[in-house]
C-alpha cells in the first residue's frame, strides 16, 4: 500500500467517502457497469441524502445499521452489544482474535448461525434482519447479501461443477434461462481471472487448485452484484502469494460495483492494504472503529495496540551466534518419495513416485536456527518429518554424526536429541491423557528408572521452563499436572508441546509451523519463548514455516523449497535483503 | 458447512474449576440424560434381581423347619422320606402330602414368592394347560405347565447374560482386527479387508443350520458361531479411528519421542479410538438379545428345556387362544431392547464430539 493512497482515503469523511468512490470507479469503467445495469438494479445506489438513522452517524443512511447485537449459545454470550455501521460502497475490516466473536457477527447478519439466542437490530436498507421473516431473508440471501467464506473447498458442494453452482445462483436469483445463464457464468469465471473458463465451468471443485476455487467462490457470490459482501477469512486457506490476488480482486470488483464490503480477517497486513474503516473486537465487544490509516497510526485501545504490536520480532537480548559453529545435523542430497499408485494393470504390481524432496542440502550449525520455507506442497513438512527420521529417506541425513537406522533401539538415543514441535496445538496432544502422562512420556522412555517423584519434580521443571506457571508459585503448577488438554487454550497447548519435547534435553527441535495456528499476539509470545530457550540451553532449530514475518524474527540460515527444491539458501540476512530467485521475491513481497 | 469456520472458541476456554478426564466428563453428560440414567439403573436392577432367580422363583423353599431340624433345600437336595413321605427320591415341594407335613405345628417353611422354578412342571394343577393367569400361576402357564413368570425370568436371564458374553467376544475381536489393520495400514490391512468380505459373505444362518443339525445344539457353540461372525461391523469402525488417529500429531510426537509401537496402541490409539464401540454396546446387546430369541423361535437355538423367550414367543404362536404367553412374552422383550435403545441413544448423545464442549 502507497502512503498516498493512505492520504487521500484519510482525507475524506468514512461514510461520505463511500458513494463518490463507487461513482467515479463507475466511470472508470464503463463497460462493465453498462453491462451489468441491464440486471435488476435494486438499490445498487444508496437513497442520496438520506435521513440519519444510526445515533452515532451524521451522514446519509448507511446500507447497514447494526445496533446492540447480541449473540449467545445457551447462555454463554459471545457477542454482547455491539454497534457499527457500514456506508454503501465501503470497504470495512472487522479484526480480532479467534473467539472474539467476529465470525458469528457476520454469520448472525444473514441469520446462518443455528442455536443461538440472537437480540438487537440489524437494518439493511431500512430493513431489520434480525426480525423479518425467514422467506424475505431468503429473497435477501445471495442476492442483496452474498457471503465468501474461508475454506473453499468445503463451501463449494463436491458434486456439481462450478459452473453449476454458479448458474443455480443466476437461475434462482435473477431467472435467467439455463442458456443465459451459461454465458454469464462462463463471463463470471472470466472476470474473476480463472484461465480457460469455458473448460473451467465444468469442472468439479476438486480439479481446481485452491486459489480458483476461492475465485470460483467469489464469482457465485458476486454472480448477483450484491450490495453487501461479507467476507469471512476469505484468504486464510490460501498460500501468501495468492492471498495478495484474490485481495486485489476483491478491491476490484468493489471499485466496479461499488458495493460494500465486510471483511473478517485476522491478518492485520490484509486490513491495511484493503480495508477503508477497521473494527476491532475482543471478548464480543467493539473495543475501537475508526478509519484504517488513523487506527494503525494512532491506536486508542490498549488492545489494538497490543494487535497491530504483535509483529514477530527478533529478542534484542540475542546475541549473534559464533561463525563456524560445529554443524549439529547435516543433510546432503537428500530426496523423500511418497508412492503412488499408477494407472491400469501396471499399477497392480508397481508404485509410482511423488518426489516430495529433491535434492536438498542443508547443515545446521549448534544453536542456531535453520528456516525453511515455502507454500503448501514445496516439502517443507515432508522434510521435517525425514529430519526427525520418521519417513523412511535418501541421501545422507546425519545428525551429531549418526544417521537414522531401521531399528527402533538404535535409533533411540538419536530420539533424544531430536525432538519435535507440531503445527495443530489441538491434535498434538492427546485428549485423554493428563498433562503430567503427555509432558512425563519422554522421561518414561528415555529415563524409566527414574521414581515417580523425580519425574514428578521434572515434569514441573520442564512446565516452568516454558512459563506455563505465569510466575506463580510451584504450587499452582502441580496443580496443572491433573488436568487434561481440553482445559488449556492454543498457546498454552503449544507450550505444553514444548515442554514435552524439552523434558529429555534434546539438542534440536523440529518446529512444524509452531505458531501459524495460533492467534498473533499469542505468537509473537510463543516466538519470544522459542528464542529464549534457544539462547539459555544452546538449541538449534529446524524452523518449517510459511510465514516470513517468523522467518525473519527466528531464523540464521534460509532455505526456501518449491516444488520439491530447494530454489535458494543462505544466511537470513542475506536472503532477506536481496533475494535472488524470483519465487524468492513473490514470498518476500506477498508478506509485506 | 460450518465445519471449518472457527467459530469462536471462547465457551472452551472457560475453566473449570474441577479437572475431569474425558471419559469423567461423557460420564457426566451421560448422567444428565435423564432417560439413559435411568433406563441403566433400571436395565441394572433387573439384571440383578435376574441374577437373583433362585430366591425369588423356585419350586423348592429357601428354608425348612421340619421336627426341630433346619434344612436348606435351595442349595441341598433332600429325600422325601426325610420329610415323612415314602420314596427315598428327591422331595417335590409342590405335592399336598409333603405341603401338609411342612405346616403341622412346629414345622414351616419358607417359599420365595413365586413357587415354582424354570423346569417345574406343576403336576397338581388344578386346570388343563396351558393355564390362564390366576392364584396358583400368576401370569399362567405355557402349554407344558410349566409357569410363565418362572419362564420370563429365568429367560430374560440366559438372554442378558448370553447378551453380554456375545457383545464381550464381538466386541473384543472387532478392537483387535480393527486395530491391527489400522495400525499397520498398508499390505495388512489390505489382506484383511479382502479376508472381511470374503468371510463377510458367508451364509451365516445357513451355518448355523448345519452346524446344529451336526453338533448337539448348546448356548457354547452358539456363542461361538455368532462371534466368528459379529466382530467385522465394529472392526471397520476402529479401525477408521486407528487410521485417522495414526496421522494426528500426537502420534507422531510420540514416535518422535521413540515410543514403542505397542506403547503408542496402548496409551494413545486405543483410549482415543473407543467412542464408536462404547456407543454401540448397547445396540449390539440389544442385537445379541434379538438374534438369540429368533434363533430360539426357529428351534435352532438354545437346547429345548433352557428357559427362553424365543421358545415362548413360538409357543405363543402355536396357542394363539393363551394370550397370556405371547402377551408376557412380548411385553419383557420390548421392555428389554426399550432400555438398552434409551441407553444406546443417551451414551451416543454423550459422546457425541459435537456436543463434546458443552
Amino acid at each position: 500500500m502507497t502512503p498516498t493512497l493512505v492520504a487521500s482515503r484519510t482525507a475524506l469523511p468514512p461514510e461520505g467517502a463511500a458513494p463518490p468512490k463507487g461513482g467515479l470507479s463507475a466511470e472508470l469503467t464503463p463497460t462493465l457497469v453498462a453491462s451489468r445495469t441491464a440486471l435488476p438494479p435494486e438499490g445498487a445506489v444508496p437513497p442520496e441524502g438520506g435521513v440519519s438513522a444510526g445515533p452515532h452517524h451524521a451522514g446519509p443512511t448507511p446500507l447497514l445499521d447494526v445496533r446492540g447485537l447480541r449473540i449467545s449459545f445457551s447462555g454463554q454470550e459471545v457477542v454482547r452489544g455491539i454497534d457499527f455501521c457500514i456506508a454503501a460502497g465501503e470497504k470495512v475490516a472487522l479484526v480480532g482474535e479467534s473467539g472474539s466473536g467476529k465470525t458469528v457477527t457476520a454469520l448472525s447478519l444473514l441469520r446462518l448461525v443455528q442455536n443461538a439466542a440472537i437480540s438487537g437490530q440489524a437494518v439493511f436498507q431500512g430493513r431489520d434482519l434480525l426480525s423479518m421473516p425467514e422467506q424475505a431473508l431468503r429473497g435477501l440471501r445471495g442476492q442483496a447479501i452474498s457471503m465468501i467464506f474461508q475454506e473453499p473447498m468445503t463451501a463449494l458442494n463436491p458434486l456439481f461443477t462450478v459452473g453449476e453452482q454458479i448458474r443455480e445462483v443466476l437461475e434462482l436469483k435473477q431467472g435467467l434461462a439455463p442458456v443465459q445463464s451459461e454465458k454469464e457464468a462462463i463471463k463470471l469465471l472470466a472476470d474473476t481471472g480463472i484461465p480457460e473458463p469455458q473448460r473451467r465451468v465444468n469442472a468439479y471443485p476438486h480439479q481446481l487448485s485452491g486459489g480458483q476455487r476461492q475465485r470460483a467462490m467469489i464469482a457465485m457470490a458476486l454472480a448477483c452484484q450484491p450490495q453487501l459482501l461479507l467476507a469471512d477469512e476469505p484468504t486464510t486457506a490460501l498460500d501468501v502469494t495468492l492471498r495478495g490476488q484474490i485481495l486485489d480482486l476483491l478491491a476490484s470488483f468493489q471499485a466496479q460495483n461499488g458495493m460494500a464490503v465486510l471483511m473478517i480477517t485476522h491478518d492485520l497486513n490484509l486490513v491495511r492494504r484493503f480495508a477503508d474503516r477497521v473494527i476491532v473486537m475482543e471478548s464480543g465487544l467493539i473495543v475501537e472503529q475508526g478509519v484504517t490509516a488513523d487506527v494503525f497510526a494512532r491506536p486508542q485501545h490498549s488492545y489494538t495496540r497490543r494487535l497491530i504490536d504483535s509483529k514477530p520480532v527478533r529478542d534484542g537480548a540475542e546475541q549473534l551466534p559464533p561463525a563456524g559453529a560445529p554443524a549439529l545435523m547435516t543433510a546432503q542430497g537428500l530426496r523423500v518419495v511418497y508412492p503412488i499408485p499408477l494407472p491400469g494393470f501396471k499399477g497392480w504390481f508397481r508404485h509410482g513416485e511423488f518426489v516430495a524432496v529433491q535434492g536438498a542440502d542443508f547443515s545446521l550449525p549448534a544453536g542456531q536456527t535453520v528456516g525453511v520455507m515455502g507454500e503448501s506442497g514445496s516439502g517443507k513438512s515432508t522434510l521435517a518429518l525425514a529430519a526427525l527420521g520418521l519417513l523412511p529417506c535418501s541421501g545422507d541425513l546425519q545428525v551429531a554424526g549418526q544417521a537414522w537406522g531401521m531399528s527402533a533401539a538404535s535409533n533411540r538415543a538419536m530420539r533424544r536429541e531430536v525432538q519435535a514441535v507440531f503445527q495443530d496445538p489441538f491434535s498434538s496432544l492427546s485428549p485423554r491423557l493428563s498433562v503430567e502422562e503427555i509432558v512425563g512420556e519422554g522421561l518414561s522412555v528415555h529415563e524409566p528408572g527414574l521414581s515417580l517423584l523425580a519425574r514428578r519434580q521434572r515434569v514441573v521443571q520442564a512446565l516452568a521452563d516454558v512459563g506455563m506457571d505465569d510466575g506463580a508459585s510451584p504450587a499452582r503448577l502441580a496443580e496443572l499436572l491433573q488436568r487434561y488438554p481440553h482445559e488449556f487454550s492454543g498457546g498454552q497447548r503449544q507450550r505444553l508441546a514444548i515442554a514435552r519435547a524439552l523434558i529429555i534435553n534434546p539438542r534440536l527441535l523440529v518446529l512444524d509451523e509452531p505458531t501459524s495456528a495460533l492467534d498473533v499476539t499469542i505468537q509473537k509470545q510463543v516466538l519470544l519463548l522459542l528464542q529464549r530457550l534457544q539462547r539459555e540451553r544452546g538449541l538449534s532449530y529446524l524452523l518449517i514455516t510459511h510465514d516470513v514475518d517468523v522467518i525473519r524474527a527466528m531464523a540464521h540460515h534460509i532455505l526456501v523449497m518449491k516444488d520439491g527444491h530447494v530454489v535458494e539458501s543462505g544466511a537470513a540476512a542475506h536472503v532477506l535483503a536481496a533475494p535472488q530467485h524470483e519465487y524468492t521475491c513473490a514470498l518476500l513481497a506477498a508478506a509485506s | 458447512m460450518f465445519g471449518s469456520i472457527r467459530v469462536s472458541n471462547s465457551i472452551k476456554s472457560v475453566a473449570t474449576p474441577v479437572s475431569l478426564s474425558p471419559g469423567r466428563r461423557a460420564w457426566l453428560r451421560f448422567k444428565r440424560n435423564r432417560l439413559g440414567y435411568w433406563s441403566l439403573l433400571v436395565f441394572c436392577m433387573l439384571v440383578l434381581l435376574s441374577l437373583l432367580a433362585e430366591v425369588i422363583s423356585n419350586d423348592r423353599p429357601l428354608l425348612v423347619r421340619y421336627q426341630g431340624t433346619t434344612y436348606f433345600p435351595i442349595v441341598k437336595d433332600y429325600s422325601e422320606k426325610t420329610f415323612g413321605g415314602d420314596f427315598d427320591t428327591a422331595t417335590d415341594y409342590l405335592d399336598p402330602f409333603i405341603r401338609e407335613r411342612l405346616s403341622q405345628a412346629g414345622n414351616w417353611a419358607l417359599f420365595a414368592p413365586n413357587p415354582y422354578g424354570s423346569k417345574t412342571l406343576n403336576y397338581f394343577a388344578k386346570e388343563p394347560n396351558p393355564s390362564a393367569p390366576g392364584r396358583d400361576n400368576w401370569l399362567g402357564t405355557d402349554d407344558r405347565g410349566r409357569d410363565l413368570l418362572a419362564q420370563l425370568i429365568y429367560g430374560f436371564r440366559v438372554s442378558v447374560l448370553f447378551a453380554l458374553a456375545l457383545t464381550f467376544t464381538g466386541t473384543l475381536l472387532g478392537i483387535i482386527t480393527g486395530a491391527i489393520q489400522g495400525f499397520f495400514g498398508g499390505k495388512t490391512d489390505l489382506a484383511f479387508q479382502r479376508f472381511i468380505e470374503i468371510w463377510g459373505s458367508m451364509p451365516e444362518l445357513y451355518l448355523l443350520i448345519i452346524f446344529s443339525a451336526v453338533f448337539a445344539p448348546s448356548l457354547a457353540l452358539l456363542l461361538i458361531l455368532l462371534s466368528l461372525f459379529g466382530w467385522m461391523g465394529l472392526s471397520d469402525y476402529v479401525r477408521a479411528e486407528f487410521l485417522r488417529n495414526r496421522q494426528l500429531d500426537y502420534v507422531r510426537a510420540a514416535r518422535a519421542l521413540g515410543v514403542s509401537n505397542w506403547q503408542i496402541i496402548t496409551r494413545h490409539l486405543l483410549p482415543n479410538s473407543m467412542t464408536p464401540v462404547v456407543t454401540f454396546l448397547p445396540f449390539r446387546m440389544s442385537g445379541a438379545i434379538l438374534a438369540l430369541t429368533s434363533l430360539d423361535f426357529l428351534g435352532l437355538g438354545v437346547p429345548p428345556g433352557t428357559p427362553s423367550l424365543g421358545e415362548l414367543l413360538s409357543q405363543g404362536k402355536n396357542n394363539i387362544d393363551a394370550w397370556w404367553i405371547s402377551l408376557a412374552t412380548f411385553c419383557v422383550l420390548v421392555l428389554t431392547l426399550l432400555l438398552l435403545t434409551f441407553m444406546g441413544d443417551a451414551l451416543r448423545d454423550a459422546l457425541d464430539p459435537r456436543k463434546a464442549e458443552k
